[in-house]
């Protein structure tokens, strides 16, 4: 894109700012978009489990749902209470939202298209996700209330806890396809199984790793059954509790857009990213964005099909899963991995 | 044995995949809901919904002010004060129903010797104030005007079982 300013008559300073602003509004303002359209999936698919319609009044069947919550929260009073730490209490939204859009800057939605192809873009996306979790406890801490506080300690801890197993699960992917660039752990993905097909999580090694690295992605995003720190019948609306209007509604957006993130994750790791599932030229006829988003939105199917099937778990069970359980797996599995690279001589 | 079962159970999520194959089975089924503000359910002809007074058909008002209606009220809902008219038959000067209070429990009907109030098969009479709902004998008549083929429909149907 700088390339396509630069013929345009600017210098290549002028072109890399402008191509890269353009950038961050091609992938910005269609997120938002897809947020709004992914909440109302959400909301037909729980309700096609619960044998339910869903929204279907608000613009044919109901795909402006959405936008009229949106409109309603938009023209709703910011009650900011006047016990809250007023400054933080605005900040906490904010980085939320800002932080679930960030880490999408190193997402390749197709072979070369990504806003900034940087080397270590899987630890970029760690380091963004773990930041994502300051909003929640920051909005806890200051709306100085007791159950947006209750729920702001069991983010943290439930975020913590489970970006260790995911941390190594980036490992074991890391061991495999010998680089930290997203775009190349894609890349690397290319007929990985009999030479034609493109999906980390159909070798028998990886498979178990991509079953929890979805669970994780899950704990990670707090979505049910991991939604302790929202957990209705406990703590009301966890950290949103004290929240209205605009406040809110950035909240919601950041939640979703931290799912797409985890989704498109999932796709990009283990299930090929923007190639298709088998390595055949005809289907490279269509787009790699179309793959991903296909793929994308299949990981959003199970993710809320999980939520429709699943009950919250308590939270001492969450914490064993974590540390009990999935911590000495996801360790045990760097060391069957980077043992079976070693002993097959991919190391050389 | 049962620990092996037991152990390899845990680690394939056994009971997950289960549970996630019931709930996919269940996506796949017809809807169990009506969708509502379209399609609307049948209601029975004792459905006891918002309350109307009846006329009879040359016009006359059917109610004659025996209070036994403001008397059996268990919610204490209805107020009604009543005078001779001119021609010397006694009629209510006003009839009003609190319907924030009323419970819906069809006593005033079943007290009315004349079949002058009657509950009615509307139940979508929400309204944006709480004033609203305060009903009084004029608003109670346009509802027997409004509903009044519905309720002797309903009525005829019901009458072989009193």
């Amino acid at each position: 894109m700088t390339s396509f300013f630069q013929t345009l008559g600017m210098s290549y300073e002028a072109a890399w700012f402008t191509a890269t602003i353009a950038g961050i509004l091609l992938i910005a303002l269609p997120l938002m978009l897809a947020v709004a359209l992914i909440i109302y999936a959400e909301r037909k698919l729980w309700a096609a489990f619960a044998l339910r319609r869903g929204p279907n009044v608000v613009g044919p069947f109901g795909v402006l749902q959405s936008f009229a919550d949106g409109l309603k929260v938009f023209l709703q009073e910011t009650i900011i209470p006047s016990a809250s730490n007023r400054g933080l209490f605005l900040i906490a939204p904010i980085i939320t939202f800002t932080v679930a859009l960030m880490a999408w800057a190193v997402i390749p939605f197709a072979d070369g298209v990504v806003l900034s192809n940087i080397n270590v873009g899987l630890l970029y996306i760690l380091a963004i996700s773990s930041l994502g979790v300051y909003g929640v406890v920051i909005a806890g801490w200051a709306s100085n209330s007791k159950y947006p506080f209750y729920s702001a300690m069991r983010a943290a801890a439930q975020m913590i806890s489970y970006e260790v197993s995911i941390g190594f699960i980036l490992i074991c992917i890391v061991l495999w396809a010998g680089t930290f660039n997203v775009g190349g752990i894609v890349e690397g993905q290319r007929g990985h199984i009999f030479g034609f097909i493109n999906a980390y999580a159909f070798n028998p090694l990886l498979f178990p790793i991509a079953i929890m690295f979805l669970i994780s992605s899950m704990a990670e995003t707090a979505r049910a059954p991991f939604d302790l720190t929202e957990a209705e019948s406990e703590l009301v609306a966890g950290y949103q509790t004290e929240y209205s209007s605009m406040a809110f509604a950035l909240f919601w957006l950041g939640e979703y857009a931290n799912v797409l993130l985890m989704c498109a994750l999932n796709a990009i790791l283990f299930w090929g990213g923007y190639l298709p599932p088998v390595d055949w030229a005809p289907l490279y006829a269509v787009p790699g964005i179309i793959w991903f988003f296909v793929k994308i939105l299949l990981m959003f199917f199970v993710f809320a099909w999980v939520k429709a099937t699943v009950p919250r778990y308590r939270y001492d069970q969450l914490m064993r899963l974590g540390w009990k359980v999935f911590l000495p797996i996801s360790l045990f599995w760097v060391f069957l991995v980077s043992g079976y690279l070693m002993f097959t001589g991919h190391f050389a | 044995m049962t620990t092996i079962a037991h152990l390899i159970k845990t680690f394939t999520l056994w009971e997950f995949v289960k549970a996630h194959w019931l709930t996919l089975q269940y996506f796949f089924k017809p809807k169990a809901t009506i969708n509502y503000p379209f399609e609307k359910n049948p209601l029975s002809p004792r459905f006891r919904g918002e309350h109307a007074l009846r006329r009879y058909p040359n016009g006359e008002e059917r109610c004659i002010a025996c209070k036994l209606c403001e008397a059996v009220c268990p919610a204490l809902a209805i107020t009604i004060e009543s005078e001779p008219r001119e021609d010397g038959s006694r009629r209510t000067t006003r009839y009003d129903i609190d319907m924030t209070k009323c419970i819906y429990c069809g006593f005033c009907q079943e007290a009315c010797p004349v079949d002058a109030i009657v509950e009615g098969p509307n139940l979508e009479f929400a309204t944006e104030t709480r004033e609203e709902l305060f009903y009084d004998k004029a608003k109670l008549l346009d509802n027997g005007a409004k509903w009044e083929r519905a309720i002797a429909a309903n009525l005829a149907a019901d009458a072989p079982y009193r």
